[in-house]
């Protein structure tokens, strides 16, 4: 059984995910990188699930597919008015919220 | 009847509220009186019921009543020889003639009643207790009441507050007919205050005028005067004899269960009410001020019924009083002089008065002085039998009084009236019936009732009253004498006034001539035996004595007599009030006598001064005592004030004020505010330290977030 080469796998999607949402100044970027995590959270349920001899980690991983099309979905309507408003989609200016 | 007596209160109350909501829509306002009346005519059938219903109950108790009132004669006859209450073997040997099976077998008094409310084990009822006196009353009330409401639907025609008036006629009516129902001790504080304010209400009835409400409030403070008498007196009957029941108390009180010295208490207590409401010295000075409210009200409350309502309450609890004053043994006491004192005080007021009503407001005082003084000589039924024809005569002289004012541009001063005689034949003639009656003149009712209280005063229940016996007969002398001059000065002479005076409508002679009727025939109520049985109405001899005396239901009381008749007293009374009349007569028919005497005489002027101002009473109340307190009192109370309060209260201010200043320098702007400083500075700058992190840009607290969630990771790990 492969489990600790895919629970390495989605670790390192995971991680790339991670660095890419702190990291990358370009929100579709950002929202590229969410889906990484995604994925990875994706492979690690497929693989416990596979482990453990249960289906529940894939009906998890279908669900997390339809609710991540949402989101991006949500997210790039979102970039979309961002640029609209201001020509560009760099996070680091949208500190609106300033203290 | 007896048992549903209730519905006699009841039905003026329901009246009253029916009044008050519904009778303004009654021809604009103008219709009360199609409520008032025929209720009131159904209260008067309903009294009439209740009082043939105890005659009858009386009856079949004892079946041959006429034999029942001879022995009960005979009997106080003997025990009035026999004398000491403390030998009831004596008293069982005399009443062995034939009287002790009228003792056994009497008629109880009716009670019906309902727990009105409980407290602390002690049940409070509400109920209706029917006898002689309480059927007595009631037929006097509802009738007077019933002829007063006929009477003011021409009388206070077009009236500002006509409704208003009738409400509250029929609002006293159920009040004092709820008075005279009392079964208990509270009940009868619970009337004897309604009745005071339906009487507040309507004196102060035409309350534009600021004497009129003066009038009213001085009738209702100085009822609260002797208001508190009541209630300390039956506070003391209720501890005394540990019920508020009227039965009770006088059972307790006659047998000697109750001490002498707390019967004496209360006994004393209760003649302070009776002062006020009766009308007796020294508290009577608020009834002439009465007069100030509308004329059949002065009639009906002021002189028929309210006004006796003191009276009625020594009727009502006679064993408190006849116990403690001692009446029985003793030849002069408190009750008794109290009355007679009144009685004669009254009457001389009277002949000053240029108002017709306030000399016949003085007459009523010296009037319920009689009645006072009847009581306390022990002639219980004499006091009610005068009660009884007083009510009708001196309603019908009100009544009359105020046919005059209607007939002549509504003024009762005297000196503007004069030879209305012929302009007003029916009120003339009512009026000088009403005014013989209650001067005692032969055969009418006043003859017979006084009378029977100079009796009483003579021979007394042990020894006799002589002081009460000659104030009787000077009164009877002045009654007639001042009842002639009110004849002489309104309808004889010339007419004074302006306008044409005319007779009034049969609205108004109606109720004159049926009181008129009962001036003459009242004192069929309790005639003699020895007169009775000559004229053939044998049969009706007695009637008050036979069925209203409690002493009937009281065995204890046995001591208690009724005196015989005398014929020679008789004839002095009536001689002296024939003497009373026909001295007026001369003085002004015929001018004779010392005219002008007030001016020729210093001391004859210094009486006529005195009488004027009404024994300076009112001087003395409002003078002396209203000042008092305004004066010297109100001074001390000043320097009290200024020297003691102030300076306790400036101490108390300025130290205050040194603790607040020291509070504010020390705990209030070092401790409290310092915290409070602390506390904000402490919070800015943490504010300031935190406002680092809240960047605003997501990536940052993406990696706060990813880097705490690592941290997390790492403890767990190693911890785990």
């Amino acid at each position: 059984m492969l489990v600790n080469q895919f629970l390495i796998l989605g670790a390192v999607l995971f991680c790339t995910g991670v660095y890419g949402v702190l990291a990358r100044r370009n929100a579709v970027m950002v929202l590229m990188s969410i889906e990484l995590m995604l994925n990875a959270v994706n492979i690690n349920l497929l693989t416990f699930g596979l482990m453990v001899g249960s289906i529940s980690g894939q009906v998890f991983a279908l669900f997390i597919i339809a609710i991540a099309a949402a989101e991006v979905g949500v997210g790039l309507a979102l970039v979309l008015l961002i640029y609209r408003n201001r020509s560009n989609i760099d996070v680091e200016e949208l500190d609106l919220m300033h203290g | 009847m007896l048992e549903n007596a209730y519905l006699i209160p009841l039905l003026p109350g329901l009246s009253f509220l029916a009044i008050l909501l519904f009778g303004k829509r009654i021809k604009g306002g103008q219709g009360a009186h199609y409520i008032g009346v025929p209720v009131l005519a159904v209260v008067w059938v309903l009294s009439l019921v209740a009082v043939f219903g105890w005659i009858n109950r009386v009856d079949d108790v004892t079946p041959a009543t006429e034999a029942g009132a001879t022995t009960h004669e005979t009997a106080a006859a003997g025990v009035g020889t026999a004398g000491d209450p403390a030998s009831p073997v004596v008293l069982a040997a005399e009443g062995e003639t034939g009287a002790e099976a009228g003792h056994e077998a009497v008629a109880q008094p009716v009670i019906r009643s309902a727990t009105w409310w409980s407290n602390a084990g002690e049940n409070f009822r509400i109920g209706t207790l029917v006898d002689g006196l309480s059927v007595t009353l009631l037929f006097v009330v509802s009738t007077v009441s019933l002829l007063v409401h006929i009477y003011s639907i021409e009388y206070v025609r077009g009236d500002e507050r006509y409704t208003h008036y009738y409400a509250f006629l029929s609002f006293f009516s159920a009040a004092m007919l709820f008075f005279v129902l009392s079964q208990n001790i509270i009940q009868m504080i619970v009337g004897w205050e309604l009745v005071g304010v339906s009487s507040f209400v309507l004196i102060g009835h035409w309350w534009e005028s600021l004497d009129n409400s003066n009038a009213a409030m001085k009738a209702f403070m100085t009822n609260r005067v002797g208001d508190v008498g009541l209630l300390v007196g039956m506070i003391i009957l209720y501890f005394a004899a540990g019920s508020f029941e009227v039965p009770v108390i006088n059972e307790m009180a006659a047998s000697g269960q109750i001490r002498h010295l707390l019967l004496l208490a209360a006994a004393g207590s209760l003649t302070a009410a009776v002062m006020s409401k009766s009308g007796q010295f020294p508290l009577h000075t608020w009834l002439p001020d009465a007069m100030a409210g509308p004329t059949p009200v002065s009639a009906l409350i002021h002189a028929a019924t309210m006004v006796v309502a003191g009276v009625y309450m020594v009727a009502r609890l006679y064993p408190v009083f006849y116990e403690g004053y001692s009446i029985g043994t003793s030849s002069i006491n408190g009750l008794a002089l109290l009355g007679g004192f009144t009685a004669f005080m009254a009457a001389a007021l009277a002949f000053v008065q240029w108002d017709i009503k306030k000399v016949l407001a003085y007459s009523t005082i010296s009037q319920l002085g009689y009645m006072v003084m009847a009581l306390g000589v022990g002639a219980w039924t004499a006091a009610i039998f005068h009660l009884f024809t007083h009510a009708l005569f001196k309603a019908c002289l009100f009544l009359g009084a105020g046919s005059v004012s209607h007939a002549s541009h509504h003024t009762f001063d005297m000196r503007e009236m004069g030879g209305l005689r012929k302009v007003m034949p029916h009120t003339y003639k009512t009026f000088v019936l009403a005014s013989l009656a209650l001067a005692g003149v032969f055969p009418l009712a006043g003859f017979w009732s006084k009378d029977e209280i100079l009796v009483g005063a003579m021979r007394g229940q042990q020894s006799g009253y002589p002081l009460m016996l000659f104030f009787g007969l000077l009164v009877a002398f002045m009654t007639a004498a001042y009842m002639t001059r009110v004849i002489w000065y309104t309808f004889w002479g010339e007419y004074r006034g302006h306008g044409t005076p005319h007779e009034s409508p049969a609205l108004i002679t109606g109720p004159l001539w049926i009181l008129a009727g009962g001036a003459v025939l009242g004192g069929l109520v309790n005639l003699p035996s020895a007169v009775a049985d000559k004229i053939g109405l044998g049969g009706a001899a007695h009637l008050i004595e036979t069925y209203a005396e409690p002493v009937r239901y009281l065995d204890q009381f046995s001591t208690f007599s009724v005196a015989a008749p005398s014929l020679g007293l008789a004839l002095t009374g009536l001689a002296l009030a024939l003497g009373g009349i026909l001295a007026v007569y001369l003085y002004y028919w015929r001018r004779l006598g010392p005219h002008g005497l007030t001016e020729q005489s210093v001391w004859a002027r210094r009486g006529y001064t005195f009488l004027v101002n009404k024994y300076y009473l009112d001087h003395l109340y409002t003078g002396i005592i209203a000042r008092g307190v305004r004066g010297p009192v109100a001074q001390a109370a000043y320097w009290v004030n200024q020297n003691v309060i102030d300076r306790i209260v400036n101490l108390v201010g300025e130290s205050a004020r040194e603790t607040g200043r020291w509070v504010y320098t020390n705990i209030d702007q070092g401790v409290v505010d310092g915290t409070v400083n602390g506390l904000s500075s402490g919070a800015e700058a943490t504010g300031e330290g935190l406002r680092v992190i809240q960047s605003g840009r997501v990536q940052q607290y993406g990696s706060l977030l990813f880097g705490a969630a690592a941290v997390l990771a790492i403890i767990f790990t190693i911890v785990i």
